[in-house]
Formats: structure tokens, sequence, C-alpha cells
């Protein structure tokens, strides 16, 4: 069967576990590895298992994309340089799926709007952040029953799974959840909060999320609709289960998750780090059903 | 132990740690004659806003009587000499919270974090010392390390600005022991400009005896709470150390009487009940639990039915920092579906 070839711009941790779950897809190829330091383990992991890679930056791809049909390509570097990167990628009729927190394409959680963009033909879509994919389908699960006009998550993750990068901006991380909470999850407010615990062994991602209810909650449905929305995470990401609640007190309903990867490359504790790659898969996979159908074809897009 | 001679900074914790016990609920003109009163009293500097610091406003945290910049501009104008600190942790307040808080006049920033994670507030402490403000920078839950892990922590929040660090007693679980091992190796390592600070719980009364041993170590800042109001059973109690201070000859500037005063006179009546060592705060020292946990795990107690004491000793086993309070709803619930006092689903 066809498959969608693709780039993974960026050969860290997230870059190279993604690599391995591209692998498994059905639906997408992954063809070219993109870095900038020639040493890098990534780099060479990716050649390893058959990737055509450069330490040039995407400049180095560049030349290359049309003539090995590069359709989607994956950025997992950071928020300052992936404007560039998707400006020259989408001028040559790449679609990109940004993991970095730079947010200049529409945020996609993939339960809840990923067939709305796949139909928009986006070519640029985002992830969020960890919390982000973690507890907003559970706001919206909430949300869809009735109207919530506060939604607050709390995102606890191991100190192993925190990466520099973020740690030099977790400001980005609870104003991008929070506001993702809002607009995406559909409450009228959001709010976020990170702690990060260094216990060992390191502990699995635990998300809690409150929503308050305008109305006294519909206890039945919100509980029917809770426990479907992760049935419908877990199609992606097995490891997302309900640890307690819903809980219901006054207008506040609870809910407590566990979030625990896959393990493909990085450790089965960073499922916050498992969940953004598992949902950019899925989200490319989205887009490449529709590209084969013949639904969605891709043109160049001026910067 | 002679002290004798040596100058401290009091920091007083009452209208920020004391939010705790009081759930947030300290009113704006509460706030105003309690700040006055520790001003006239000569206490320099005086945290305020909500228990968790700014930013702190939640479902996870509790909802507060005012907003933080509410407080902070009630009370600022209304200091004759004292300064007003906010408090920051990285990941519940933001640099758009440190910039309000600037804005409203605040003389002193401190970028809380736990004791292994000071790289979050890197952001935070150098803003803050941009801005021109006092910087410090909080080393929660101290006691969960080596000193040698807080000598590395304080030194990367130096290096990003801050011009105090603090070995914080989240817990009130160290012993005068504890403190001198954390306080030393720092005033060593740090640059000699850089002022120490020492913030402790009285869950094992420690308090008092805890802030002698950071002096005797270098320290010069120290944490109280008039009228013992604070997390657990309370900071250590202001006025009270201002005593000891004077009998051992230790300069903090403060008026024993005056100080005093304020704790019986505007604290005392605003107690919702006694800050006491009871079962539940002793725990918290004796097993190194956050402080904040303990209403939240009362609250727990009551709703799922499962001792308080077993929960909190539940969240030390499992080595929760500070912020987690989510965890305490979770922990009992866990517990009484395992004892089958829960339906499980």
């Amino acid at each position: 069967m066809k498959k969608i070839k693709c780039a993974i711009i960026g050969p860290g941790n997230i870059g190279t576990d993604l690599l391995y779950k591209l692998r498994r897809s059905k639906v997408l190829e992954p063809v070219w590895m993109v870095g900038v330091d020639p040493t890098s383990e990534g780099l060479a992991r990716a050649r390893e298992l058959g990737l055509k890679t450069t330490d040039k930056g995407v400049d180095g791809m560049l030349p290359h994309v049309v003539a090995d049909g590069v359709q989607i390509a994956f950025d997992a570097t950071s928020a300052y340089v992936h404007k560039e990167n998707s400006d020259k990628l989408n001028a040559l009729g790449v679609m990109m799926i940004d993991l970095t927190p730079a947010a200049i394409g529409p945020y996609c959680v993939p339960p809840i709007n990923l067939k709305q963009h796949a139909g928009k033909r986006e070519m640029n879509v985002n992830m969020v952040t960890c919390g982000g994919q973690a507890t907003i389908p559970m706001v919206y699960a909430v949300s869809r029953v009735q109207k919530v006009k506060y939604a607050e998550i709390i995102a606890t993750v191991s100190s192993k799974s925190v990466g520099p990068g973020t740690r030099k901006n977790i400001d980005e991380f609870t104003r991008t959840t929070a506001g993702a909470v809002a607009s995406i999850g559909g409450a009228a407010e959001g709010k976020a909060l990170i702690v990060i615990n260094p216990a060992e062994p390191p502990l699995i991602m635990r998300d809690t999320i409150h929503c308050l209810t305008v109305d006294a909650p519909k206890q039945a449905e919100i509980e029917k609709s809770v426990h479907e929305m992760i049935a419908e995470v877990q199609k992606y990401v097995p490891g997302y289960r309900l640890k307690n609640g819903p809980v219901f007190e006054d207008n506040r309903v609870t809910t407590f998750l566990e979030v625990e990867g896959l393990g493909d490359f990085l450790p089965k504790y960073a499922g916050n780090l498992d969940i953004m790659t598992a949902s950019a898969t899925r989200t490319a996979e989205m887009f490449a059903e529709e590209m084969l159908s013949g639904r969605l074809n891709l043109e160049p897009v001026a910067a | 132990m002679n002290l004798k001679g040596i100058s401290i900074k009091v920091h007083d914790m009452s209208l920020r740690d004391g939010m705790h016990p009081k759930r947030h609920q300290i009113t704006i003109e509460q706030m105003q004659s309690i700040s006055r009163g520790l001003d006239a009293a000569g206490v320099p500097l005086i945290e305020v806003t909500h228990g968790d610091g700014l930013g702190g406003a939640s479902v996870n945290y509790g909802f507060p009587a005012a907003s933080d910049e509410e407080y902070l501009r009630a009370v600022i104008p209304g200091m004759k000499n004292a300064k007003i600190s906010a408090l920051l942790i990285p990941g519940i307040g933001t640099v758009d919270h440190l910039r309000m808080a600037a804005d409203c006049g605040v003389h002193t920033i401190r970028v809380a974090t736990h004791c292994t994670e000071a790289d979050v507030s890197e952001q935070h402490i150098s803003l803050s010392r941009k801005m021109g403000l006092d910087t410090v920078g909080f080393l929660m839950m101290a006691h969960m390390v080596e000193p040698e892990t807080i000598v590395e922590q304080g030194l990367l929040m130096e290096s990003y600005g801050a011009n105090c660090i603090y070995v914080t007693d989240s817990a009130g679980y160290m012993l005068p022991d504890d403190v001198s091992a954390r306080i030393a190796p720092l005033r060593e390592k740090l640059k000699p400009e850089t002022e120490i600070g020492f913030h402790g719980h009285h869950n094992l009364s420690m308090g008092i005896s805890n802030s002698l041993a950071a002096i005797e170590a270098g320290a010069r800042r120290i944490d109280g709470a008039c009228g013992g109001l604070g997390a657990g059973a309370g900071n250590t109690p202001t006025e009270v150390f201002v005593a000891v201070c004077n009998r051992m000859g230790i300069e903090t500037g403060v008026d024993v009487f005056k100080i005093s005063d304020v704790a019986e006179d505007l604290i005392q009546p605003i107690l919702d009940f006694q800050i006491r060592i009871d079962r539940n705060a002793l725990v918290l020292g004796y097993a190194g639990v956050y402080s904040s946990f303990l209403l939240f795990a009362k609250r727990a107690e009551k709703r799922y039915g499962i001792p308080a004491r077993e929960i909190l000793l539940e969240l030390g086993r499992r080595r929760m920092v500070g912020g987690q309070e989510d965890m305490i709803e979770d922990t009992a619930l866990t517990m009484a579906k395992e004892r089958k006092l829960l339906e499980t689903a």
C-alpha cells in the first residue's frame, strides 16, 4: 500500500520517539531526519534505520523535498526556528505538524478537532503542549454535555521528562495550555498549572482536570462522555487511564488521570512526551488518509 | 551559642503563608490593618497575597477573598518603612504576574521551586533582577535532598540573578543540624554579597531553634509569621523569635511588645481555628510532608472517611512535592476504594 512520505526535524528524544511511531504506521513513511549537529546520536540512529539525514537544518533537505516526495513534516525543534522551517516547507507544498510551542497554526487535539482541520486543508497545525493533549479532551468531555464556566488543569510530570527548553520557558506551557483549555476544551476560562516531581523511580505523568459548570452537573451524562472520550484517546495512547472520578461536588467536576507512554524510545513514565508524539502521529495519519483517498491535495503556499 | 551583635532581617509571612490556615480568606481590610501593625512594630519586610503566591487563585489551591493585585495595591501605599514582597512559584505564577506585582510597587520577588528544580526559575529570577527588584531564590522542601544539591541549586539561582538564596523547610521536618548542614556550605560557595535566608515551619516546634541554627551558619534573613500563622502548625512565630533574638543580642529592629500586640489584637481574632501542633500537623513534620497539604487532607478525611494522618503519610511515602494538592483527593479516593469505602467503577 502506498504511504505518505514524512520528514522529522529535530533528532532529539521527541524526534526519535516519533520516528519509532511513524515506522509502525500503515499510512506514513519517515524518509528524512533533519538536524544541525553532525555528531547527533539521533541522526546516526535515523541513518541506521535507512532514513536520509542532514546536519544542515531544513535548508539541507529543501533541495530534495520534491524529488523524495515529502508531503508531511514534523517540527520537534524549538519555537524560535519553527516559523522559518514552516514557511520554507509550506512553500514546497509540505504540510507541517508543529510540536513546538510556536503555535503559528491552529491547535490540534485529535479527538476534538482533527477531522475539522483535515477538512480545511490546514498547512500547519500545532500540537499545543503535553499537558494540553492530556487534559483538553477531558474538558471537552464535560463541555460537550453542558456549559463550563472555568476549567483548570494540573499536570504533574517527572523531573527527568522535562527538557531544558521547557524549563527555560515554563510560562509558555502555562500560558499556551490555559489558552487551549478554553478555546479547544470549550471552557469560558482556562487555567493551567504544572508541577515537576523528581521522585525516583520517576512518576508516570498525572493530570487532574477540574471543570466548574454553569448549572448543576448532569452526572450520568458527564460520566458517559468522560468514559467515551477516554476510549477515543486510548486509540492512540493506550496508557491513557482514568485513575479516579469524575468526582462531583456542587458545580465542580474533577477527573484524575494517569498517562503512561508506550516506551518506544522514551521511557514509559514520560507519558507527557509520548502523548505529544502519539498525537502528532495520529494527526499526520488523518491527513495522510485524506491524501491517499484523493480528498486532499496539498499545494505550495507562499509564505 | 553566641550570636550577639549579629544583625538580621525579619521577613513576616502572616499575610502570605498565613493565608493557608485562613483558606486564603483574609480580607483586604485585615491585610491593611495587620500590615500597618507589623510596619509600626519595625518589621522591615512583609509578604502578602495568596498562600501559594502570585497566580495561586485556583480550584486546586483555593480562591482568595481578593486578587493578588487588589491585596498589593491596598497594602503597599499604607507602609511607612516596611517593604512588601511577593512569592512566585513557576508553574503557577508567570512573568505576567511578576510584572503586575512590580507595577504595584513590590520591593522583593521570591521565586520558589522544589529544591531540585531551580532551573525552572531562570526567566522569573532574571526578569525580577533586571527590573531592579530585591530577588530571592527560594528552595522548597529542602529536607528532601543532601546539602550538596542545595548548594548546586542555590548556585544556579544565584547565576540567574538572585541576590539571596533561601533554605525552605516547607515540611517543618528539619532539626537544627539539618539546617546548619545546608546553610553552612551555601555560605561557603555563594558569593559573599549573596544573602542567605531560612524559612521554617513549626510542626515539630523547631521554628525558633532552626532559625537560630540558620543564623549561626550564616543566614541573615529569617522568615516568621506573626501570631504563629502559616501552613501546618504555622511558621516560626515572629513575636517569639524576636523576643529570643533580643535576649541573645541579635539585632532585628522589631519591637517585642508591639509585635506581640499585633499577634494578640489583630491576628488571634481572625483565626478560624487554633493553629497548633495537632496530630496531623505533627505528622507533617514527622514524615516530611508539605505543610499546605494539612487542610486539604482534613477535608478529604471528612468526605472519604480516611484519617487525614494516613492520607498525609501516604503522600509522604509517594514523595509528593509542593503544589500537588490535587493528589490529596486522588489519594483519598484510591485509599477509600482499596478499603471498600467507595464503589469501584
